[in-house]
Order: structure tokens, then C-alpha cells, then sequence
């Protein structure tokens, strides 16, 4: 399948990636080398197979759901490109 | 005597041990060589202060006795690792100005045991290249030429500024982090040694995230005994992360004996590339010799599914790296874009994350995007991940069958100039990690020897892949391999 300008618009929306008009039919050649790569995958049977998870079968470790270092809101704001008053501030979200 | 900063771990450790030396004696003569080697780009932000202060601490602790065996040593760290107080910005614009407040496991490990950190190492940016040459901070430089031509080549990648300063004797060690090669790679362009772990081995936790069910750290250094010794420093069981193993690491430097009698070593017939150069071809030959001379048995095997590591590869790597990027946001860390009068939160993630990201990030994180989207998920995530499946089952069944370590080529070729590469569509580019990423994909054990030059005098390297947590018997099939091929050249000093 191949990806048009639109296409590639929509995939840059979802990305939160502002690309420009004039950048789009590029962006869709590249979009299409990498698929037409990756397409060689629908030659594999895969029927029946499941998808790995680990090196070594193993049961995820579990914790108590329980705080563990809370109480650290200075160095959580710490690098934040704008932080006032204990939190993180972002231009107006509702009108 | 030699110059400090040219020495090896295992060489420093030993006269740190025997009071011939101090900690901030080998510190200085590195921190002289980074300032004299500008021109390789390798360090990005160096930390004197840093050092000099670890370096008198590690003195105190190996005159006190019982030092660890990094007790002193100094080394180079990724960018891509979170840092304490000191700029981690994973080469991207995103985060420039980035200060972790905390420390990385794997670096914090390295620090427990005494080691200095010289700074900061340069890298493609978050690890996502083969040449070192999205970085924001500008290429790495290798510092191998090709004779006396004096065009310069890549390091490789994404680790290209821990193999450049390695290879240049600025520092004794660095870590290096591998998704797809990142390590083997760039370390076979600079006549350096290189494992990548098996997964799990070491933490994750405080290293930038690229694609999590790939990414492991590994030691980069001058040679196989380094590699030992700098890897046991590094891994840990680690609460922090959910995929880091609670096994014991064993004394890696214990098991290179030097004796690999009754060893089966699988050559894969899949590995042979048409177009391959002949030389690489000669060297991967030569390096079957040397096993079998030093008492291996060396037998032919099949991967059959090899050819769709690349794809499945770059069908996961993208996935996984869409969203561990989705918190650039300009909301918690690293740079926002000035905004127009007007603009709401949707048009500061967009023009934030379009500034931030370099065109490489940027088109991965889309091609990610696109096949985790609504209807493409099966299509493509779901079926790449079943020939992932099928991939380590190519392993699983030659292990199975009594073979104990794989013996191929490390790269396709040998490095490359930069900016050779930049009219290539970007599949061209990606095939540099065509012997690598199967091993990625399999989360196997795979070291990079160096192995010969090639007729322009460039090293070459050849890979060994291992069976998971075997990682000791890898290093000492490399060590056999290291000492049969002998090489010893270093880079003529140009910079």
C-alpha cells in the first residue's frame, strides 16, 4: 500500500509533529521506502506463532502499590520549561 | 613510561594495586588527551571538576585497601545515560539544558565501584543512527583514516562518540548502548572490543529510552579482559526495572581461560551477503581458522528467518520508540518552542516536538506512529513481532543442536566517510545493522572483536553471538579470538 500526502499529514497530527506543506510529498516518499522494506514481513508464516516476550520465560516481579519516593516536587519541576507555583504551567487548555 | 591514558583497565587496576600509579594521575593524563582532541567531537560535555573530585575519592578508597577492580579508572559515559546534576540530553535539541536529578543505575553501579567519569560522550541522536551523524552536537570523528587520505569517517553509530574516544586513548572505558548494533558497530569501525549483553543483564532504568524491549547497555573498551571487568561493574538486578533479571552475574573476568577445546562454533550460511566485500569475507574465514586451531569444532548452521530481522526490526524499533518519545512535550523537561499569540497546547507539542527532534527522530517516530495507527497494528506490529518469535527460534534450535557460540562478520563494511551515506535512501543506512539486530531482536549475548585491517589500513571486526546469560563463556571464546588475531594496531595520531 502507499501513503499519500494525506496520509502522511494524518500521520504527522498523530505524532504531534508540525510538518509543513511543502514537506509533506517528501515525507511520504520516505514513509513509503521504509513500508515497501517492511512489507518483505507478509512473506513470513506466521500462523500460529505468538509473539515473543522475553529472552527467558519469566513472571514480571510485583511490588506493594505503595508510595516509594514521593515528596519530591522540586526536582520533578526542576526542569521544567515553565513551572510556577508547584506546577507545571502550558498555555490555556479550556476555553 | 607509557602514557597513562593509554593503558588498559586491566593494566591501570594492576598499577593502581601496586601503588605505581594514583587514580588522579590517569584522570589528568585523559583529561590532557580529551582536551587536545577537540577535533573527534567524542566528549560533548566534559566534567574535570567531576573527575578530579572521584579520582581523589578513589585514591583514599584503594589506599584504605580492597578496592573494587574500577576503583579509579577513568571512563566516558553515553549521553543517553541520566547523570546526576550533568547534561544528559541524548544528543537531541529536545533537551537541551537537561539536568537529571538523579543517577542511572548502570552509571551509579559504575560510581559504586569507584570508577571517575571524564564526561559526557557524544552519540546519534537518541541512539536512533549507524554514523554518529544526527547528533545535535555535530559527527563524531573516527580516528582511523584511511592511510594518509585525509577524508573524515564515521565512528560509527549510535555509540560513535564512546568508540572514537576509546580508540583515541581519551579515556580507559566507555559505556555504550545497543538497540540494534549500537555498540558492535561502532566499535568494529574503531578497531575496538564491544558486548552487548544478554537483555536483562543491566538495568534500564535512567537510560534515555529508544525502544525498551531492545535496548541494553554494554561496556566499549580496548580489549576482551576490559570488557569483562567493565561489564560485571555494570549489571545488577534492579528493581527499578520490571525486564532486569534477578540472576547472579558470575566473575566474567574468571572465565577467560584462554581454552575453548570441545567448543562447537556455528558459522550461519544466511550471514554470507551478496555484494559483501572480499575482504570481510577473508576475515570472517580467517576467524573460523583461529577457532578451529584453538581446538573448536566449527560447523555449519541455518538462521532461516535472518533476512527479516531488518524489517521486523524496523517495524518494532519505530513502534517502541513513538511512544517512549511521546513524553518530549515541552511540558516537564528540555526545550518548548516560542509560541504565537494563540496558540493552545496542541500547536506547542506540535512545533515543540517539529524544533526539538532532528529529521531521523522525526521520521521514526512517525513511521512508528503509522504502524501502531488504528487497523495497522496487526498488520504490521503484531506480524513483526511474530517474526520476531521466529527469529529467536532460529537460535533456540542451533543451541539446542550443542553449538555454543556464532562467528560472523560484525559490520558490512568497514567505516565509512562521513557524509557518504547522506544521498541514500534511509534503508541503505540501516543495513549497516544487518549481522547486528538479529541478536537485539533474540536478546542474546554479542561482542565485537577487532579482527585485521582492511587494504586501506581501517579495522575490522568479527561478531560472536552467545546463548543468553552465557555471557562468560562468550568473552572467553573472544578472548581466544582477540589473542589468535593479534591486532594491535592503533590510529596514527592526526588530531
Amino acid at each position: 500500500m502507499s501513503i499519500d500526502k494525506a496520509t502522511a499529514a494524518k500521520v504527522a497530527k498523530l505524532a504531534r509533529i508540525k510538518v509543513e506543506e511543502d514537506a509533506l510529498p517528501a515525507l511520504a516518499g520516505e514513509f513509503n521506502t521504509i513500508l515497501g522494506f517492511i512489507e518483505q514481513l507478509n512473506e513470513v508464516d506466521v500462523e500460529g506463532v505468538e509473539p515473543m516476550t522475553s529472552v527467558t520465560p519469566m513472571r514480571l516481579k510485583r511490588r506493594e502499590d505503595v508510595v516509594t519516593e514521593g515528596g519530591q516536587q522540586d526536582k520533578i519541576l526542576a526542569n521544567a520549561p515553565d513551572a510556577r507555583e508547584g506546577f507545571f504551567a502550558v498555555p490555556k487548555v479550556v476555553e | 613510561m607509557t602514557e597513562l591514558n593509554t593503558l588498559t583497565i586491566a593494566q591501570a587496576r594492576d598499577a593502581l594495586k601496586a601503588g605505581e600509579t594514583t587514580s588522579t594521575a590517569l584522570t589528568e593524563s585523559c583529561l590532557a588527551a580529551i582536551d587536545s582532541a577537540d577535533a573527534l567531537n567524542a566528549f560533548v560535555h566534559k566534567t574535570p571538576e567531576l573527575a578530579l573530585e572521584q579520582a581523589k575519592a578513589a585514591d583514599a578508597r584503594i589506599a584504605a585497601g580492597d578496592a573494587p577492580d574500577l576503583c579509579g579508572i577513568p571512563l566516558g559515559i553515553k549521553d543517553l545515560f541520566c547523570t546526576k546534576g550533568v547534561p544528559s540530553q541524548a544528543a537531541s535539541n529536545i533537551l537541551e539544558g537537561f539536568k537529571p536529578q538523579y543517577e542511572s543505575t548502570v552509571s551509579q553501579n559504575l560510581f559504586d565501584a569507584g570508577a571517575v567519569m571524564l564526561g559526557k560522550l557524544n552519540m546519534d541522536e537518541f541512539a536512533m543512527g549507524s554514523s554518529n551523524e544526527t547528533s545535535c552536537y555535530g559527527n563524531a570523528v573516527n580516528p582511523w583514516r584511511r592511510g594518509n587520505d585525509d577524508t573524515a569517517l564515521t565512528p560509527g553509530g549510535s555509540s560513535g562518540g564512546s568508540a572514537s574516544a576509546v580508540a583515541a586513548d581519551l579515556c580507559l572505558g566507555a559505556t555504550g548502548t545497543d538497540t540494534g548494533g549500537s555498540i558492535r558497530q561502532p566499535a568494529a569501525f574503531t578497531g575496538i572490543t564491544g558486548i552487548k549483553p544478554t537483555y536483562g543483564r543491566c538495568s534500564r532504568w535512567g537510560i534515555i529510552a529508544f525502544a525498551s524491549s531492545l535496548d541494553q547497555a554494554g561496556p566499549m573498551t580496548k580489549d576482551v579482559r576490559d570488557s569483562a571487568i567493565m561489564l560485571q561493574a555494570m549489571c545488577s538486578h534492579d528493581p527499578k526495572d520490571s525486564t532486569s533479571v534477578d540472576f547472579p552475574v558470575p566473575d566474567f573476568e574468571a572465565a577467560l581461560t584462554g581454552d575453548i577445546r570441545g567448543k562447537t562454533i556455528g558459522i550461519p550460511k544466511e550471514y554470507h551477503l551478496d555484494g559483501m566485500p572480499d575482504e570481510i569475507d577473508q576475515l570472517w574465514t580467517r576467524g573460523k581458522e583461529m577457532l578451529a586451531d584453538a581446538g573448536a569444532k566449527v560447523v555449519d548452521i541455518s538462521l532461516p528467518h535472518t533476512k527479516y530481522a531488518l524489517p521486523a526490526y524496523y517495524v518494532i524499533a519505530p513502534a517502541e520508540a513513538s511512544s517512549n518519545l511521546a513524553r518530549y512535550d515541552g511540558v516537564r523537561y528540555g526545550q518548548r518552542a516560542t509560541l504565537a499569540a494563540g496558540d493552545g497546547i496542541t500547536e506547542m507539542y506540535e512545533k515543540t516536538r517539529a524544533e526539538g527532534f532532528g529529521h531521523e527522530v522525526q521520521r521514526r517516530v512517525m513511521v512508528g506512529t503509522y504502524v501502531l495507527s488504528a487497523g495497522f497494528y496487526d498488520a504490521y506490529y503484531n506480524r513483526a513481532r511474530k517474526v520476531r518469535a521466529l527469529i529467536k527460534k532460529d537460535f533456540d534450535d542451533v543451541f539446542a543442536a550443542g553449538v555454543d557460540a556464532i562467528l560472523t562478520p560484525a559490520t558490512p563494511s568497514a567505516a565509512f566517510g562521513l557524509g557518504e551515506m547522506t544521498e541514500a535512501d534511509p534503508v541503505q543506512m540501516y543495513l549497516n545493522d544487518v549481522f547486528t539486530v538479529t541478536v537485539n531482536l533474540a536478546g542474546l549475548p554479542g561482542i565485537s572483536v577487532p579482527a585485521g585491517v582492511d587494504k586501506q589500513g581501517l579495522p575490522l571486526g568479527l561478531q560472536l553471538i552467545g546463548k543468553p546469560w552465557e555471557e562468560g563463556d562468550l568473552l572467553n571464546t573472544a578472548y581466544v579470538l582477540e589473542r589468535a588475531a593479534g591486532f594491535v594496531s592503533k590510529p596514527a595520531k592526526w588530531w
